[in-house]
């Protein structure tokens, strides 16, 4: 069994790191075959892409602000206090899975061309529609948090000794809940930071979009670029969820 | 882990504040259910009355009601005659066990306890918070856990947390809503015992709510029977048991047989003796009088009109089927040391001890 065991692992992590390790192995090649990190050296030199990474980042964190402050606690809401409204909002959220990307581009572009006028040009608005690209994820994450305890008695629990809505929700139903939020957080940041379709069609200069204006004219450099992104993105996925983890018990100590 | 371990006697416990309850009339609905059809009930300070009916009968709508955790159509709660039938459930000072435990599963046992004292955090000082929280944790018998968190407790542990979670905030009302149907039969008895002595030492007006009529019985000062959202009857344990003011009560408390008879001046006659009947049984005419199995008197006589159909010892009691010459079955229980020659096949007498009984009408 141990053996089996051992086989399927080695085979998975073949198969995952293979593209790792041949990415590398591009990003580190000249046309000539000379090894050098001459691609690596260049990702420095292309002020576009920084910007758009700068971009990417903030636009994570403001779809990560509006899952916490806006989708968690209208899901933990209706869950606690108006059960009859959680189909309703099941389906909702479920939506921008079943509707094509760009399908959804047609439906938000006009509304995009009038946001740029009248109100920014930045790229920053797409927090908007990201945050709705990132509901299904965010939803089923909490939601089966939501369902794994009994969330409704604890609260009541909670209320019969004394807690306000606030600290209910905070105190005892957030960190009850955490692992769905965190999941959700760690997700939404994926979605954000590798979304391509829509800030391209809506011609907003992102990480994945400058990555692929790269690669059109240096494959090593957007080579180098997407080895380093997806590193970076690693990182960040630990990093999160451990700073989350960390305020949240700030927090939880400041209401208790 | 020893679930067994005794209760310790803490005096520096404060006494909870023994307030009395009254629900006048009160009513709720959802949808066409009537899960409660104007309740009145009246609780006096430092009394526990356990809330005994069948499932849907409004038991816990009417805990919960008392706790502020449901809206009600109709009615009034007082405690200490002051209106709280509007009053938010984080202010009305009540602490309330679930049967579900609910312990807050990110904090450990002596954080779950201490939670309530935090949120008054202005008027109770870490240290006296930190005291009060370890002195009920012994209280409950579970001092050396205050460091588990709640997934590494037994059900029971977990509902002598609760109960200490409970009564951390000094309610003016403790309110157990069937804190003991999760528990093994073991643990059930001996936690129910604790919460009897814990009620007794802290002095905290409770109300039980419970389906096990064992249960209410052992633990509650009053028993109130409730069907159909209203209540049958309240009594102490021995009067609602001896006692039933409704055919309803003298059949859902105990085993009961239902033997034929006729009531005449308050005498039924039944099996050639007569019998006194009980307040609210029908005045004259056929009835069916509900007979406990104790109250019957089994002689053992080998030209008896009865014959036992079969015998179950229950350790201190003996449990015999009983058939009669008009075809019908009856149960009685007899101690066992009377049980002898009390075997299945024996012929035997049967009589009634003097005890007055309830008579329904025939239906």
């Amino acid at each position: 069994m141990k053996i089996w065991r051992r086989t399927i692992l080695i085979l998975v992590a073949f198969y995952l790191l293979l593209p790792i390790a041949a990415m590398a192995d591009f990003s580190t090649k000249s046309l000539s075959g000379r090894r050098g990190f001459d691609s690596w050296r260049a990702i420095f030199q292309q002020p576009d892409l920084i910007s758009a990474i700068m971009v990417s980042l903030e636009l994570a964190a403001i779809v990560i602000a509006l899952v916490f402050f806006l989708v968690v606690p209208t899901v933990v809401w209706v869950h606690l206090k108006l059960p009859r409204l959680r189909r309703v909002i099941e389906v909702i959220c479920l939506l921008p899975l079943a509707i094509p990307g760009i399908v959804l581009v047609v439906g938000v572009s006009s509304i995009y061309r009038w946001i740029s006028i009248h109100i920014s040009e930045s790229p920053l608005t797409l927090a908007a529609v990201y945050s709705m690209l990132v509901l299904p994820y965010t939803y089923r994450s909490l939601s089966a948090s939501l369902n794994s305890v009994d969330v409704h008695t604890l609260a009541e629990a909670a209320r019969t000794l004394g807690a306000s809505t606030y600290k209910m929700l905070f105190g005892i139903v957030m960190p009850t809940i955490r692992s769905g939020v965190m999941s959700g957080a760690v997700i939404s940041i994926a979605l954000v930071l590798g979304e391509f379709t829509l800030s391209s069609l809506l011609n907003f200069q992102t990480m994945q979009v400058e990555i692929n204006l790269v690669g059109q004219s240096d494959g090593g450099v957007a080579v180098a670029i997407s080895l380093a992104a997806l590193l970076f993105v690693f990182l960040l996925l630990v990093a999160i969820p451990t700073t989350i983890n960390r305020k949240s018990q700030e927090l939880e100590t400041e209401l208790a | 882990m020893n679930e067994t371990s005794g209760v310790k006697f803490v005096s520096a416990i404060s006494k909870g504040s023994s307030a009395s309850v009254k629900l006048i009339d009160i009513a709720k609905s959802f949808g066409q259910v009537k899960a409660l059809a104007g309740l009145t009930i009246e609780i006096g300070p430092g009394e526990l009355v356990a809330l005994l009916g069948p499932s849907g009968c409004g038991k816990t709508t009417a805990l919960r009601a008392l706790a502020g955790l449901q809206d009600l159509d109709r009615g009034q709660i007082l405690v200490d005659d002051k209106d709280i039938t509007y009053l938010a459930a984080s202010r009305r000072n009540m602490g309330m066990v679930f049967q579900s435990y609910s312990l807050f599963p990110h904090m450990s046992a002596l954080a779950n306890v201490e939670y309530g004292l935090t949120l008054k955090a202005h008027k109770t000082s870490s240290d006296l918070r930190a005291a009060k929280g370890k002195e009920l944790l012994e209280l409950v018998g579970l001092s050396s856990h205050a460091r588990h968190f709640p997934h590494q407790l037994s059900g029971g542990q977990q509902q002598r947390i609760a109960l200490a979670r409970a009564l951390a905030i000094s309610p003016q009302v403790l309110l157990l809503d069937e804190p003991l149907s999760a528990l093994d039969a073991k643990v059930r008895t001996q936690l129910r015992d604790e919460i009897r002595r814990i009620q007794l030492e802290v002095g905290t007006t409770t109300v039980f709510v419970t389906h096990d009529q064992e249960e209410a019985l052992g633990i509650a000062d009053r028993v109130g029977v409730m069907r159909n959202g209203i209540l049958e009857q309240i009594a102490a344990p021995a009067e609602l048991y001896d006692r039933p003011a409704t055919a309803f009560v003298a059949e859902f408390v105990g085993l009961t047989n239902q033997i034929l008879g006729n009531v005449s001046n308050g005498v039924i006659e039944i099996l050639g003796v007569k019998v006194p009947t009980l307040a609210g049984s029908i005045s004259s005419g056929a009835g069916i009088a509900l007979v406990r199995p104790e109250t019957l008197k089994i002689i053992p006589n080998p030209t008896g009109s009865g014959r036992i159909f079969a015998a179950s010892f229950l350790g201190a009691s003996c449990r015999l089927t009983i058939d009669l010459p008009n075809h019908s079955r009856i149960v009685a229980q007899v101690p066992s040391s009377d049980a002898a020659q009390l075997g299945a096949g024996a012929n035997v007498d049967v009589s009634f001890r003097s005890n007055p009984i309830f008579v329904k009408p025939v239906e």
